[in-house]
């Protein structure tokens, strides 16, 4: 195959000359500005849709604002008054890619009365994101999966436990004497620091 | 046919190409240890052809998953077969690639000039680890879905671009429709078009280097791949399958559990048995080392395997090679069998798996009786069921004072002891009589622990009917079967249509001048004093709707009401909820004998 390119300005000798079949100097020049416009002309026409396929990729990127409003969780006549927690679970308005829905499951919290307040955990283990139960005793919360241990603040309490840090706490509003309103928010597992996902 | 064939031949070479497949020469002669590489290939296109065919059936969303894996499992002509087929060549392909490894391993069939080929079988194990991750999340229900959220938490972990690594894996922030359309692509497009070039690669070099050949069979006459290979390595496939067709069919199928929901634990959650060894791995690292855990280490395990060829031209490498190949492999087994004692010595564990196994159950009957799976999917479903979800709601709501059958609804016991009445069976004839028995109303069971102890009902039952008449008494019998069958419960639904003599004439023994209860209740357009709970339509669902709603109301307690709360006014309960926990203790519920509408 021989192909001839006009009018282009000498460069340095070609590389990939030892893939070529025998040639001179001035062949293997040409070859050379012939191979480089190949590559660059195949390039430019690949380039749309390498391009609209990266950027569509990259889309979940650009989602998730980490903003949270507070939610309605339930009643603080809900909540037991002895202090021990208990599950709720968390409905919001909520979009996923191309369906929105009002009022579904979006997560699930425990709740326990501390004194006049109320104090929320999310039941995602911070280690690896299983749901964390609460021991068969009820005296500290227990991963199921990799034997985090905390204690019922939500504090690790077991120097062997895997997990980085402590349950995610997150906030409450006690609004019109009795509706206990949370911010529900995921946070990335396995870090000690309380990043939202 | 002949001048056909010729001419195909002239215008394709077809003939040169078969002939180079087939009569691939074979120093030493067709052996039975050459099959694991054929076998590798017969499993990997029988994944390929269930999985075309399980994709024509298979809805990517989370809407659609669960519901068309159950519909292929459960409606599908030989779709039980396919799926199982698909799930466990996937088992034993992961054992057939160990054993192709470690057969390479112990001939040192990884040395030059064959390290290319070696590195290709590795990237190729690793793309087959990958699809059965991807591939276990597909049926979107609680296993695979909370044993795939550990597998992206630990991508998450990686330095620098774990988060957006995770999200660009997840589709987004939280798991949705994406991350089932990301999983989707990965492992039927992306990774099976990775292992199709692969394989390609990996024959060419190995049909380029040959068979490594062992020592005894240096002076056995050659052969050829057809037929005598090909015969030895059709009956290993055979074998593969038949082992394939037992599992299916010893364990019923693939197992599809209760559809994936977020808000409910998943204790169980446990990674199919071939990454369970990283799973027991992971326990070991406290906090602040799972990456080491999770990422380092088996980085650096693969990247020392990945040495092998070159370790294996030192002195001693190919015995260090074989030690570090047993070394893994009996920790891995080590591992595996560590994660699964742990388990089985666990109560816990086993109550988890048991209740998973129940939800699954349930979600299964859900969906095969009417009406069925409904648009808005299993989950809502299954969220709308009940059986399973009135209990959740009666432990967490009412089981503070009432309990049922002594228990919180659940089966647990609840710290401070029952201070109203037990409400399993509430509005049958059994919880009535117990009601009316001078000997129960004030026990535990009923008033006991209530403010009604010392109220109007206690002492007409305690002085009243203790003093009845065996003809009274047959009289109050009426009066029972009546006001419960106002409940019209669907369990004595055949009981009150056959007794519908008696149930009228009890209707109107209420108003008896023995029996009386209209002194204190309302019946129909019977009343003398209106103080207690109206008795028309007692026990009915709109009845117990309304107690719930507002228990201070006129119609029932009013002014005499104890403790119990008003769910409805204060909003406590949503009246999605009233109805579920009032349809549970009403045993309303679907199953599979309920009749066709």
């Amino acid at each position: 195959m021989t192909d001839h390119v006009e009018g282009e300005p000498a460069s340095d000798a070609g590389e990939a000359e030892g893939l070529a079949p025998d040639s001179d100097a001035g062949e293997g020049r040409r070859n050379f500005l012939t191979g480089a416009s190949a590559l660059a002309v195949g390039a430019l026409a690949t380039l749309a849709p390498i391009g609209a396929a990266v950027a569509a990729i990259l889309d979940p990127l650009r989602r998730g604002d980490g903003e949270t409003d507070l939610v309605l969780v339930t009643r603080l006549s809900a909540v037991p008054e002895d202090g021990t927690p208990r599950k709720f679970t968390v409905t919001s308005d909520l979009t996923d890619a191309w369906a929105t829905y009002a009022d579904a499951p979006v997560g699930a919290v425990y709740l326990r009365r501390v004194g006049e307040g109320v104090r929320a955990l999310n039941v995602v283990c911070p280690h690896a994101g299983c749901f964390v139960g609460i021991a068969p005793d009820g005296s500290r919360f227990a991963c199921p999966c990799h034997r985090s241990s905390f204690d019922l603040d939500g504090v690790v309490n077991d120097p062997s436990s895997p997990s980085p840090r402590d349950m995610d706490a997150l906030d409450v509003e006690i609004r019109n004497q009795d509706e206990v309103w949370v911010r529900f928010q995921n946070f990335l597992p396995g870090r000690e620091d309380k990043t939202p996902v | 046919m002949r001048d056909l064939l010729d001419w195909l031949d002239d215008r394709t070479g077809y003939r040169a190409l078969l002939r180079g497949a087939l009569y691939e020469r074979i120093p030493g002669g067709a052996r039975w240890r050459y099959i694991w590489g054929s076998t590798l290939v017969f499993a990997m296109v029988v994944q390929l052809i269930t999985g075309l065919v399980l994709w024509s059936a298979y809805s990517a969303n989370a809407q659609g998953a669960w519901e068309s894996v159950w519909f292929i499992q459960n409606q599908m002509m030989g779709g039980w077969l396919l799926r199982g087929i698909h799930h466990y060549m996937a088992q034993v392909t992961i054992v057939l690639l160990v054993l192709h490894l470690m057969q390479v391993l112990i001939d040192g069939a990884y040395r030059a000039p064959r390290e290319v080929n070696f590195w290709f079988g590795l990237i190729l194990l690793q793309l087959v680890l990958a699809l059965s991750l991807t591939g276990y999340l597909l049926p979107w229900d609680q296993k695979g879905y909370w044993a795939t959220k550990v597998a992206t938490s630990i991508a998450s972990m990686t330095p620098v671009v774990g988060p957006s690594l995770q999200q660009l894996l997840v589709g987004g922030t939280e798991y949705g429709h994406h991350t089932l359309t990301r999983f989707f692509v990965l492992h039927a497009g992306v990774l099976p078009a990775g292992v199709a070039l692969l394989i390609v690669g990996h024959i060419y070099l190995f049909r380029r280097h040959g068979v490594t050949v062992p020592k005894d069979a240096a002076d056995k006459p050659d052969g050829y791949f057809w037929p005598e290979q090909v015969l030895k390595d059709s009956v290993a496939s055979l074998i593969v399958m038949a082992t394939v067709l037992g599992l299916v069919l010893w364990s019923g199928g693939a197992h599809l559990g209760a559809p994936a929901d977020p808000t409910e634990p998943y204790a169980a959650a446990r990674p199919d048995w071939y990454f369970l060894f990283l799973f027991q791995w992971l326990k070991y690292f406290p906090a602040g080392w799972e990456v080491v855990g999770a990422q380092v280490i088996p980085g650096l395990v693969l990247a020392l395997v990945a040495a092998m060829p070159i370790i294996g031209g030192w002195k001693y490498g190919h015995r260090f090679n074989l030690g570090v190949g047993a070394a893994l492999l009996a920790g891995v087994v080590m591992l595996t069998w560590l994660a699964r004692a742990e388990d089985a010595a666990d109560p816990a564990f086993a109550e988890a798996k048991a209740e998973a196994d129940a939800m699954a159950d349930r979600a299964a009957e859900l969906a095969s009786t009417a009406p069925g799976i409904p648009a808005a999917g299993g989950l809502a479903m299954l969220r709308a069921d009940p059986l399973t979800q009135g209990p959740k709601i009666f432990e967490a709501n009412c089981a503070q004072c009432h309990r049922f059958n002594g228990h919180d609804g659940l089966g647990g016991q609840p710290s401070e002891p029952a201070s109203a009445s037990d409400l399993a069976g509430f509005g049958s004839r059994e919880w009535l009589a117990g009601l009316l028995d001078p000997d129960r109303v004030a026990s535990d069971e009923y008033f006991g622990a209530t403010a009604h102890v010392r109220g109007r009902m206690v002492r007409y039952v305690q002085r009243g009917v203790a003093g009845f008449t065996p003809d009274v008494q047959d009289d109050l019998e009426k009066v029972i079967m009546a006001v419960s069958a106002e409940a019209a419960l669907p369990g004595q639904a055949e009981q009150d249509a056959a007794q519908q003599a008696e149930i009228v004439e009890g209707r109107a023994l209420i108003a008896s001048e023995e029996i009386n209860c209209v002194r204190c209740h309302t019946f129909r357009e019977m009343t003398e004093g209106d103080v207690g709970p109206v008795l028309t339509g007692w026990g009915s669902r709109a009845w117990m709707l309304g107690m719930l709603h507002d228990p201070t109301d006129e119609l029932y307690y009013g002014e005499d009401n104890d403790r119990m709360p008003s769910f409805g006014v204060d909003e406590s309960l949503t009246p999605a909820e009233m109805g579920l926990v009032v349809d549970w203790l009403r045993g309303d519920w679907t199953t599979e004998h309920t009749p066709e509408p």
